[in-house]
């Protein structure tokens, strides 16, 4: 196969976003996946391979023999948690154009709210590579990330009502949005400022992603593949994870400048050398954000605006629908629902294809970015 | 008091909470070349070296980034200020801030290391430096 050959997403599916979905984590899998399959006009014979999260409680098996899938040549799973969700095509991709699988569904799908509960304090010891946080209270996500956000603040001068700036576009942007928890539900900054404190000084409540229950699939296959089935094509342009020595995934404080965020300036650099495409050629950027904060880091790790620029940006309404490149259209995670970032690639296709709830218009090239992978999907010819 | 969730070290970093039981901040020097890191790592990503040997650190440094950690739900948890510490030998340590109101602290703050038993651990601890307090 031509080195020039392209993967492509051929099929999204979901469930709704809830916070009880009343079924089995493999049942919000299964009736994704299918949503997937028939959005490509494919059925689970079609599917040859397969990719999750680590953190994934669906065994592969399982979901094959609930929707039909009668051989996996590739099963593969992403580490890193949300971090890895744009990791997921990344490793789709490289199936399908090497050739070792034909038609690969991305799923992730889980009970976040009504079963296991993430982002909870650690109540015991995990493994030893907790020993160094856990016993000085450092129990949950959002104190880990935190203590990485805070200097961030430090360097350029932000209080919590800078971060809230994203917050409210975030709401904005799923208020308009039927597919989103958050429908009809638009914050001001005073809601955002009289949120509870979960961090001191850092995050209130109304800075971190939802909890919630449901399933999202993709379907991938290559560019030559799906020019014979019923959807637009979108291409993926570009896929990478981001991963940098002495990085952490929760606790990443031991890089030089901890103001900035290696891990995504690397995810940049590699996929603006793989397309030679830079950040005024990307229309709609997906930018995971289980805090707000994240964001930020990520609107200059990507080049969007300078380091220590992004609260300007945002309050200048460069992220918002009309703006110079609108951020998370479907409201994020924060908005739309917390299906740990998987669900930001959809609406990367929705984008793509034309038909997001709020829709962009002319969308050529878009950006879904998760930290610590990243991928830049095009709009087919 | 806030409760203490207890190491499990392993063959990697028990080293360190055997020292701390003795009051003493230690890390691993490599002891082919002589490079320090934590956390600690089994092997130096400098020359190769699975040898170290354990380096006592002064205590000292400077506050890098700072948060007042709270129980989101359970308000009788006393809230502790966890720190990132810039030690004067050049590494990081997470770590808790004592004997000093949230209100007065800073980046950049000068901090010393003590030991305290907290919730029947002992575990290292900082403070602001003596010498902050002279220099008033």
């Amino acid at each position: 196969m031509a080195a020039s050959a392209k993967a492509a997403i051929v099929g999204i599916g979901q469930t709704e976003f809830s916070k009880n979905s009343g079924r089995s984590e493999l049942q919000l899998a299964a009736e994704a996946v299918r949503a997937a399959l028939a959005d490509a006009g494919l059925s689970g014979r079609d599917v040859d391979g397969t990719v999750t999260f680590t953190q994934d409680t669906n065994d592969e098996l399982a979901l094959a023999r609930a929707v039909g899938i009668e051989e996996i040549r590739w099963a593969s799973r992403t580490p890193f948690g949300g971090g890895g969700a744009s990791a997921t095509v990344e490793h789709a991709a490289a199936a399908v154009i090497s050739g070792m699988a034909n038609v690969v569904v991305v799923y992730r799908a889980f009970n976040e709210r009504s079963g296991h509960r993430f982002g909870q304090p650690a109540q015991q010891a995990r493994s030893a590579g907790f020993n160094f946080y856990l016993p000085y209270g450092l129990d949950a996500p959002t104190k880990m990330y935190s203590l990485w956000f805070q200097r961030y603040m430090h360097v350029y001068g932000l209080t919590n009502a800078d971060f809230g700036l994203y917050s409210v576009v975030a709401r904005r942007h799923a208020a308009t949005n039927p597919n989103a928890w958050f429908h009809g539900k638009p914050i001001t900054l005073a809601d955002h400022q009289n949120s509870r404190w979960i961090v001191e000084p850092i995050l209130r409540l109304l800075d971190c992603c939802q909890e919630s229950d449901g399933g999202v699939a993709l379907v991938v296959t290559t560019a030559e593949r799906a020019r014979d089935l019923r959807q637009p094509l979108v291409t993926v342009e570009a896929a990478t994870q981001g991963n940098v020595i002495d990085g952490d995934v929760l606790f990443n404080y031991y890089h030089p400048d901890i103001a900035r965020f290696p891990e995504a300036e690397m995810g940049a650099r590699i996929l603006y050398e793989t397309t030679g495409l830079g950040p005024a050629d990307i229309d709609v950027a997906m930018l995971y954000e289980n805090f707000s904060p994240v964001v930020f880091y990520q609107l200059e790790a990507y080049g969007f605006c300078k380091p220590g620029e992004a609260r300007d940006f945002i309050a200048d309404g460069h992220i918002d629908l009309d703006g110079t490149i609108p951020v998370n259209t479907h409201g994020g995670l924060l908005g739309e629902a917390y299906i740990h970032g998987v669900n930001n690639i959809l609406e990367a296709v929705r984008q793509l294809r034309g038909t997001a709830a709020n829709q962009v218009s002319d969308v050529r090239h878009v950006l879904a970015a998760a930290g610590r992978s990243a991928i830049i999907l095009g709009r087919g010819a | 008091m806030p409760r203490v969730i207890r190491p499990v070290p392993d063959l990697d970093d028990a080293f360190f909470w055997e020292a701390a039981r003795d009051g003493r901040l230690v890390t691993r020097a490599c002891a082919g070349c002589g490079r320090i890191a934590h956390p600690p790592s089994p092997m130096c990503p400098a020359c190769g070296s699975v040898d170290w040997t354990e380096r006592e650190l002064s205590g000292r440094g400077t506050i890098h980034s700072w948060i007042v950690s709270r129980h989101p739900s359970q308000p009788d948890d006393a809230p502790r200020i966890v720190i990132l510490v810039d030690l004067e030998e050049g590494i990081r340590l997470v770590s808790n801030l004592r004997e000093v109101d949230a209100a007065d602290v800073s980046n950049e703050m000068p901090v010393e290391v003590f030991f305290d038993e907290v919730d029947g651990f002992r575990l290292p601890q900082f403070r602001p430096a003596a010498a902050q307090e002279v220099s008033v």
